[in-house]
């Protein structure tokens, strides 16, 4: 079935080519972070985790958004899912190699990573966050990859498949949770240290992950004969919609209680992303984007003649995983250190071969989609 | 039996002896619990109390030798830029030290003033819980301490230290260190490190080198459970500050006043 990936357009191989390029471009710059250190991001003592944690935290959520298209087939019998579940299990496949990727460009020793396997450690949520990332990998391939068979192969699904679609469903939501739980048990990180945590991370997750499955979906009507169906794409805008709104309501939330209490420690996190503090504010820009871009998403999802409409449900959807992706992938994990201990502020922003490396997963991740998506589209062309 | 059920009932074998060889794994609780500085007479609780006014005398006359010794017993490197900088101890103003005390009237001049700030060698650990190779551990006697050699430089534990004790060589720190004592290892980039409490010394029955070095005698060295020790008996002579005492982490560093 695998050579169905390797058949394309000559825009399929020029897109493939392209994506290359950067994941050369890439691997030339994780050579000479292999090679320096991490000295050249622009992490510091204060701020240790930038851009590649912060990726990470954003795509264990998409891969998380998975089970808003499984859940309602597998579970509820929504008919028009059942074209589609396949792509949010590819996807999700895509965006946990990202993760992984992520993480072993930020260790200071990656040769060391198997000393997590020869030392396993249970009290540390690191161990469980590598134990269930590793078996929803493993879950959405083999689950993916069988469904995909039984469709070429026009049979039903064997029981055994069944079962792993249910697994899958709250393992979903425990790879959010214990990725949640890395932040929100830490004493001295008070922008972090919030019950809602775990809760805004599936909220914003099952936003951004089924905005950015539109997305694909809508690109894979146009460059394939394969047409995910009008009432499977309204479904899904409903789901993003919702969690969208939960989103920015848990958001609003957390502002309540930092300013309504008014103690420092809740305040200072937050007045630094969107006031500044102590005359630093290198990302309020991006808050405010984070906001007005959440607030156009809303409007045009909330009205159901621009949530029915290709091109504003394009940008709809754009803007949402625009949006939370600056929430989630630029502000929540920098702002976390800031203040740092001693109420000083570091500011944090990614550096130039920082962000080509991180590019260069991305390219991964779509590379990986891209084989994915084609494989699918190729399977259920044959068998229209 | 067909070649497919051998290589099936192969493959279960194997990875249920894998299996118990990592459940035996996993139960290993704390790891480095050998370290050299256990004794057999009894549980030290190693701690370090602070005389602050003391402290501030000596800083009249420009001292920092606590900061000094530490810095060169350990090959500490020397980083030029602040966004990399590795200290294991250093001087903080009291109001940073003590945000929550820092008020308008009352303590004079007394939040400029610095104090000096290190690891906590906390009884209840977040560093520690959070360290998925246990590379940062516990030991029996109460020290916090970095297996450099274990660190994978996932910096979770800097995450999780509300103190902003650790640091982490962001490059090879070889080029940075002005003197070298090689009796210490000198670390490697991508490795957290932090003040380790002198370990090494300790375990030769001496005391650690900010102790040994403080002009003003201001820092009390010793073990909790032994009533006549000197950080106890420096424990009794004031006003005691712990940092952050309220998230519970149990810091053993007192600041007397």
């Amino acid at each position: 079935m695998l050579e169905k990936a390797l058949v394309g357009s000559k825009k399929y191989w020029s897109w493939v080519g392209f994506l290359l390029v950067l994941i050369a471009l890439g691997f030339g710059a994780y050579s000479r972070q292999l090679a320096l250190g991490l000295t050249i991001t622009g992490m510091s003592r204060d701020v240790s985790w930038g851009l590649y944690i912060a990726q990470f935290t954003f795509l264990v959520g998409v891969a998380a958004s998975a089970v808003m298209v499984v859940l309602p087939y597998y579970l509820h019998n929504l008919k028009a899912f059942g074209r589609i579940t396949i792509f949010g299990e590819f996807l999700a496949v895509a965006a946990v190699i990202m993760c992984l990727l992520f993480i072993v460009v930020d260790l200071g020793q990656p040769a060391r990573l198997l000393n997590m396997l020869l030392y396993p450690t249970p009290r540390s949520i690191l161990f469980w966050d590598m134990v269930v990332l590793t078996g929803y990998l493993l879950l959405n391939l083999i689950i993916g990859w069988n469904v995909l068979e039984v469709e070429r192969n026009s049979v039903p699904p064997p029981a055994w498949l069944k079962s792993l679609i249910y697994l899958s469903i709250p393992w979903a939501v425990s790879i959010h949770t214990v990725t949640a739980f890395i932040y929100a048990g830490l004493p001295g990180r008070h922008y972090w240290l919030t019950s809602l945590l775990a809760a805004r991370f599936l909220a914003s997750a099952f936003a951004a992950g089924p905005a950015l499955l539109i997305l694909l979906l809508l690109l894979v009507r146009k460059w394939s004969r394969f047409d995910p169906g009008a009432e499977a794409l309204e479904k899904l805008a409903q789901i993003v919609t919702y969690a969208l709104v939960v989103s920015f309501f848990f958001i609003g939330l957390e502002f309540f209680t930092a300013f309504y209490s008014q103690i420092p420690d809740h305040r200072f996190s937050l007045q630094y992303l969107f006031a500044g503090l102590e005359g630093r504010g290198r990302l309020v820009p991006l808050m405010w984007s984070f906001v007005g871009l959440g607030l156009l998403a809303l409007l045009l999802l909330l009205n159901p003649r621009t949530r029915r409409q290709e091109t504003s449900l394009f940008l709809a959807c754009a803007a949402t995983v625009v949006s939370l992706w600056l929430e989630k992938g630029m502000g929540l994990v920098v702002a976390g250190f800031v203040p740092n201990s001693f109420g000083d502020v570091t500011e944090y922003f990614p550096t130039g071969l920082e962000t080509v490396i991180a590019l260069g997963i991305w390219a991964v991740g779509a590379l990986v989609a891209t084989f994915l998506f084609k494989l699918a589209v190729a399977v259920k062309e044959e068998a229209a | 039996m067909e070649r497919k059920d051998f290589l099936k009932w192969s493959g279960i074998c194997f990875l249920g002896l894998s299996l118990f060889s990592w459940l035996d794994r996993m139960t290993v609780s704390e790891a480095g619990a050998e370290l050299a500085t256990t004794t057999p007479t009894g549980q030290k609780r190693w701690a370090l109390a602070i005389d602050v006014k003391k402290c501030w005398a000596a800083q009249e006359k420009g001292c920092r030798d606590c900061v000094l010794a530490c810095h060169q017993g350990h090959n500490v490197p020397h980083l030029p830029e602040a966004k990399e900088e590795v200290k294991w101890i250093w001087l903080e103003p009291l109001g940073k030290v003590f945000p929550e005390e820092v008020m308008e009237f009352g303590g004079g001049k007394k939040q400029d003033r610095a104090v000096p700030v290190l690891c906590n060698h906390c009884e209840n650990p977040p560093c520690v819980r959070v360290c998925p190779t246990q590379a940062t551990f516990k030991s029996k006697d109460g020290l916090v301490v970095v297996d450099y050699h274990r660190c994978i430089g996932c910096r979770y534990c800097m995450a999780a230290c509300p103190f902003g004790a650790r640091s982490f060589n962001f490059q090879d720190p070889r080029p940075f260190l002005p003197t070298v004592n090689p009796d210490y290892p000198i670390r490697e980039r991508g490795v957290v490190e932090k003040c380790n409490f002198c370990a090494e010394r300790l375990a030769v029955d001496a005391l650690p080198l900010c102790v040994e070095a403080c002009r003003a005698g201001a820092l009390a060295f010793g073990d909790l459970n032994e009533p006549a020790s000197p950080v106890r008996k420096l424990l009794e002579k004031g006003l005691v500050l712990r940092r952050r005492a309220e998230l519970g982490t149990g810091p053993k560093v007192f600041y007397v006043l």
